[in-house]
């Protein structure tokens, strides 16, 4: 019994460490569907299909035409903050007066594009870098490299964007617009040059997060759908909009999936943390850490 | 009798009338797959015109599907009794979500996507349990013993078929109908506009919703079962998840959210379109249905929000043409 609960408590730590790193990764993406909505008040359902094209463009850089993944990289990132800004000027910019629900609406027109793009231009086959990183033993526990470097790569990623908009000027202006959007465009602030900004930015963070779930996960057009939902979820519950509640929310719910999926398949991991989000918005409808008003 | 009630008549005795002259089975086929879906539809807009606009219903049509379908394969239980249980069932879990949202004023943005990572649940859960649903590889119900067919709600002949889905579509206009006619209507209108001068106004908010999503909810999960004993396959693509979610809306979109026959000419125009490509291109057309419905929804949101039976509507109306009805 006592050998039982020791490597009952060593799997537990290793399902929390895990969680931890995991919530790093959907913080980043619950950063980037925040930032877009509390700048330009729309949400991209699509947000996690970006991030599977990027992730397809890192498959296709390094195993189809070789390139180091350090390399391949930026470009991704690139990739896909030029999707995110051709998405706002293509689909979001002619909708802005419309009502928020048609915006919406049509973001899940791009989901249904860009899954279908992915499938017919790339096949429903489960590709994957064939990089393997080593994985780090400490003591009995086993965590993967891929998983430690996406954890640093978020802070890192997200540390950057925080810098962004508290010392730069179009970060300062992006924060103003956020605020009050017609007084800005009153002060002289080019809003549709911010909305454009602000979606490659967007845009940016998904490519990073692609960057970095390529390591662990093989990329198919649907491999939006595994975390897209929770992405939403973790959204809501910190507050749509609000940064700080999508990142502490970001590492409740991979705590939930990560321990779920130690008692039972992961799939049943995004079951608890469907069912905690329910339980949550009785108690806490207008998210985690809304302000009474 | 008006002139629209005749031609509403005459229309449904021609349809009646229709497998009993012209017994195609692909053809006919297509038209139960088309009534089928245009019930499913209906079921959608019956919220979705209200501003409540759900990407849940996918979860709620493979409720309806995978109830009806465990239940006859592993408890002998008939369709003509699981079919009510695995809407009881999509109705307790609508509740179980809508509650809280109604509740504590969860509307747009937010309910868009509580309701979409419920469909998404939806799929993960029947994935998950691969052991009795057979996972992402889809699941078939056990063929009834020959003579059993009705108590087992299977049919080989498709005039039968065509005969259910018409009087299923039929029902679900007549709810719209009667939606329509309603005072929820009204209630839920001045909910659309403004929720707290709705509520002033002695407009019971929560409740109003709660029954309008239960009525969606519950055809919604009578229409996937339907499908599930038509076509006798389902799989979690095909009746549950996002991208159901999603082709309801757009089907809906398309052919007009604010008339009753909106989603009716939504799924035919839909139904043709996945049809014609398939046929066009074979097994190459994985996906390039799909590629079109995206780029479609995304220029009728744009450009023609109101569908197109709703924008034609619209012309006609503005017509000086003088006309009686409504």
């Amino acid at each position: 019994m006592q050998g039982f609960l020791d490597i009952f408590d060593i799997y537990l730590l290793e399902a929390v460490v895990n969680g931890i790193l995991l919530g790093g990764v959907l913080a980043l993406l619950a950063l980037g569907l925040n930032l877009i909505f509390g700048v330009i008040d729309v949400t991209w359902i699509c947000y996690a299909e970006l991030v599977m094209i990027g992730m397809y463009g890192m498959y296709y850089m390094v195993q189809v035409f070789g390139l180091p993944y350090w390399v391949a990289a930026p470009f991704a990132i690139l990739l896909v903050a030029a999707l995110g800004a051709a998405l706002h000027y293509i689909v979001i910019a002619p909708l802005l007066t419309a009502p928020p629900i048609n915006q919406l609406l049509a973001t899940g027109g791009v989901l249904f594009i860009l899954q279908s793009f992915a499938t017919v231009a790339f096949g429903i086959d489960f590709r994957n870098l064939g990089i393997r990183l080593p994985v780090l033993a400490i003591g009995e526990m086993h965590f993967s490299y891929s998983r430690l470097l996406a954890f640093v790569a978020a802070l890192v990623g997200m540390l950057a964007i925080y810098f962004f908009m508290k010392r730069t000027y179009t970060g300062t202006a992006i924060r103003a617009v956020a605020q009050d959007r017609q007084i800005m465009s009153l002060m002289g602030v080019d809003t549709k040059r911010i909305y454009l900004i602000t979606s490659a930015l967007g845009g940016a963070l998904a490519g990073l997060a692609a960057c970095l779930l390529v390591l662990q996960y093989d990329v198919h057009p649907f491999v939006g759908l595994s975390f897209g939902p929770i992405t939403f979820l973790i959204c809501v519950l910190g507050g749509l909009g609000n940064f700080v509640g999508g990142f502490i929310a970001a590492f409740v719910f991979a705590q939930i999936i990560s321990l779920g999926g130690l008692f039972s398949d992961l799939e049943w991991g995004y079951v608890l943390a469907f069912a905690f989000f329910i339980v949550m918005m009785f108690i806490r409808p207008a998210g985690l850490f809304a302000r009474r008003s | 009798m008006n002139p629209r009630h005749a031609a509403w008549g005459v229309g449904l005795a021609a349809l009646i009338a229709l497998p009993f002259v012209y017994r195609e089975p692909y053809h006919l086929h297509i038209l139960v797959l088309i009534l089928i879906w245009s019930f499913a539809y209906t079921a959608w807009s019956i919220m979705g015109r209200f501003g409540l606009v759900s990407l849940g219903h996918g979860g709620f049509m493979g409720v309806g599907a995978y109830v009806t379908a465990l239940l006859w394969n592993h408890l002998d239980v008939s369709p003509w009794i699981g079919i009510p249980i695995s809407m009881v069932a999509a109705g307790v879990l609508a509740l179980v979500v809508a509650y809280p949202c109604f509740r504590f004023r969860i509307t747009g943005h937010y309910f868009v996507l509580v309701t979409l990572a419920l469909s998404g649940i939806v799929l993960q859960v029947i994935t998950a349990t691969r052991d009795y649903t057979g996972g992402s590889l889809g699941y078939t119900p056990n063929r009834a013993r020959s003579g059993t067919g009705l108590m087992a709600l299977q049919f080989d002949d498709k005039t039968t078929w065509y005969l259910i889905a018409l009087g299923v579509w039929v029902l679900g206009l007549l709810v719209w109908r009667w939606v329509d006619r309603s005072m929820s209507r009204y209630a839920m209108e001045a909910i659309s506009e403004d929720e707290d001068a709705a509520a002033a106004a002695g407009v019971n908010v929560t409740a109003e919703k709660l029954k309008i999503t239960l009525i969606s909810a519950l055809m919604t999960a009578l229409a996937g079962a339907l499908y599930c004993q038509y076509q006798m396959f389902i799989s979690p693509d095909t009746v549950s998840g996002i991208a159901v979610s999603l082709q309801m809306v757009f089907a809906v979109i398309v052919g007009g959210l604010y008339v009753s026959l909106g989603p009716t000419v939504g799924a035919i125009i839909t139904i043709m379109l996945a049809e014609v490509l398939r046929i066009g291109f074979g097994t190459k057309a994985v996906g390039w249905d799909n590629l079109v419905y995206g780029v479609l929804l995304v220029v009728f949101i744009i450009f023609l929000p109101k569908g197109i039976l709703g924008s034609v509507l619209d012309r006609l109306k503005t017509q000086p043409k003088p006309s009686g009805t409504k």
